[in-house]
């Protein structure tokens, strides 16, 4: 690890007042929190910043269910979210895309707010031995595109990077149209998840919508028949304990047989968490199960781009929309 | 002499096993290298400190984490548990007779970490089958192979809590 200063701030308008900034390469301060994927970043010397930031102790980790929807304290670990009686019930998809994230010891450190923030999986930007990764040099290149890309994205990529976003919560969360609570010193805004992470395009170091001295403070979810009627289908290369090569978030509002409205995000093909309105639209009307779903999940292709390695991803994508939709829709 | 290029130390208090610690690291220390360079307890082992193999699991607050994820400053005032504070004295923790009954090991470099995962699985009761403590167990890898001893010995063990009620 290269040297920094590790600040431990005593409540959280003193770690706002350090300007430390989240998900990008430039930034000379960053936060900490539950430390999982910081620590591999310092380790790796992925991140070199001069200064740490705890987050420690001073952020909200309450979670609350009512009427309304959901609440989530950004500093709730990832265990204690999954096991939460109330999104269990309500909100299923959100507590399997947990369970089938990490490793159990991960899942008791890592926090709701850092998972959003976690940084790319893709080795070239995981390895400083490879000089070209635009995410961690601006300006280098981009070695995956001509290298092993069989892990990378297919939907939003660019010329720049094709790395994919690595959260099962934020896939989930995602289709469900989660908004975060926003904090800085002197301000609380809302902003939509979808709307957290950036394309690639020209900047790929910059990886959220975030501000120097903006902190993660809560996660909202509003509440519904199709929250309730969710699931989390993750395709992966091995049972356990592996980021996903496919996944689909569905959740399903039902008439009678038929969907009323779907809602529905991809993981592990987009440069970010990936919702599919023309999926979505197509499956107003179709009854789970059968081929017309196979015709609606065949619009998810739409742009997409295999490298080489990765082109099953746009094949195997369409498959795991279908055996999503269906295993939602036969929820009670 | 060549210039110092450490940044300033930090004053962290462990407690670790039920014993108090004042320590002055570097604020690049993880929790493992706390515990082992500074607290010599070696049992606690590194293995790939990327938090992939598990070696290092220890308890924190009663909870199992990779302690080589953790940057020491920040574990201030908890409980750690290691694996020098699981027996009695003489007294072998339950788990640890059942992996020595089970031969649940080859080499031994990753048994500390899988014994102290396996008693957090017990506790948090996801030993109730063999294919339940498999997906629990996966953040501990052993690279000799010895997983079905090492599943046997956590059912046993747990078969044992549950006959008792103690965890």
């Amino acid at each position: 690890m290269h040297p920094f200063t590790l600040e431990r701030p005593r409540d959280l308008a003193a770690a706002l007042a350090f300007q430390a900034q989240a998900g990008r390469t430039d930034a000379a301060a960053e936060y900490i929190a539950g430390g999982t994927d910081m620590v591999q970043l310092l380790q790796e010397e992925v991140r070199q910043p001069t200064r740490l930031v705890s987050l420690a102790g001073v952020l909200d980790h309450r979670i609350e269910v009512n009427d309304q929807g959901l609440r989530i304290g950004a500093a709730a670990t990832m265990a204690d979210v999954a096991a939460h009686s109330g999104i269990v019930q309500q909100f299923p998809l959100i507590s399997e895309a947990l369970l089938n994230s990490a490793s159990p010891q991960v899942r008791n450190q890592a926090t709701m707010g850092g998972n959003l923030l976690q940084r790319t999986r893709c080795p070239y930007f995981r390895d400083v031995g490879y000089t070209a990764c635009n995410k961690r040099v601006p300006g280098s290149g981009c070695a995956a595109l001509t290298g092993d890309n069989q892990w990378h994205a297919v939907l939003g990529t660019s010329d720049n990077c094709i790395a994919v976003h690595p959260s099962d919560l934020a896939v989930a969360l995602v289709a469900l149209d989660a908004e975060l609570e926003v904090r800085s010193a002197s301000d609380r805004r809302t902003l939509r998840l979808i709307d957290l992470h950036r394309l690639p395009g020209d900047t790929p170091h910059i990886e959220a919508a975030l501000e120097p001295g903006e902190v993660i403070a809560a996660i909202h979810v509003p509440s519904g028949p199709a929250a309730r009627r969710s699931h989390y289908l993750k395709v992966r290369t091995r049972a356990s304990f592996e980021f996903a090569l496919v996944s689909v978030a569905v959740a399903l509002d039902m008439d009678g047989p038929r969907v009323a409205t779907a809602r529905i995000a991809l993981g592990g093909v987009g440069t970010k968490p990936w919702r599919t309105p023309e999926v979505e639209a197509a499956l107003k009307g179709v009854t789970p199960g059968s081929p017309e779903v196979r015709n609606a999940a065949a619009l998810a292709a739409q742009g997409a781009q295999g490298r080489g390695h990765n082109d099953f991803k746009i094949e195997l994508m369409q498959r795991a929309i279908v055996r999503a939709v269906e295993i939602a829709g036969a929820r009670a | 002499m060549p210039p110092d290029l450490s940044p300033p130390s930090i004053t962290v208090a462990l407690r670790v096993n039920g014993s108090e610690h004042q320590l002055v690291l570097d604020p690049r220390t993880t929790l493992l290298d706390a515990l082992r360079e500074h607290l010599q307890l070696t049992g606690t082992k590194k293995g790939c400190a990327l938090g992939q193999c598990g070696a290092c699991t220890v308890l924190l607050d009663g909870k199992r984490v990779k302690s080589c994820l953790s940057l020491a400053g920040l574990i201030d005032k908890r409980d750690i548990t290691t694996i020098e504070g699981l027996s009695s004295g003489e007294q072998l923790h339950p788990l640890q007779t059942a992996f020595v009954e089970r031969d649940a090991f080859q080499c031994g470099y990753c048994t500390p970490g899988q014994i102290m995962a396996g008693v957090a699985c017990i506790a948090e009761g996801h030993a109730g089958s063999a294919e339940e403590i498999r997906e629990w167990m996966s953040g501990n890898i052993c690279r000799c192979g010895a997983y079905d001893n090492i599943v046997a010995a956590i059912q046993d063990a747990a078969g044992a809590a549950g006959a008792t009620g103690r965890g």
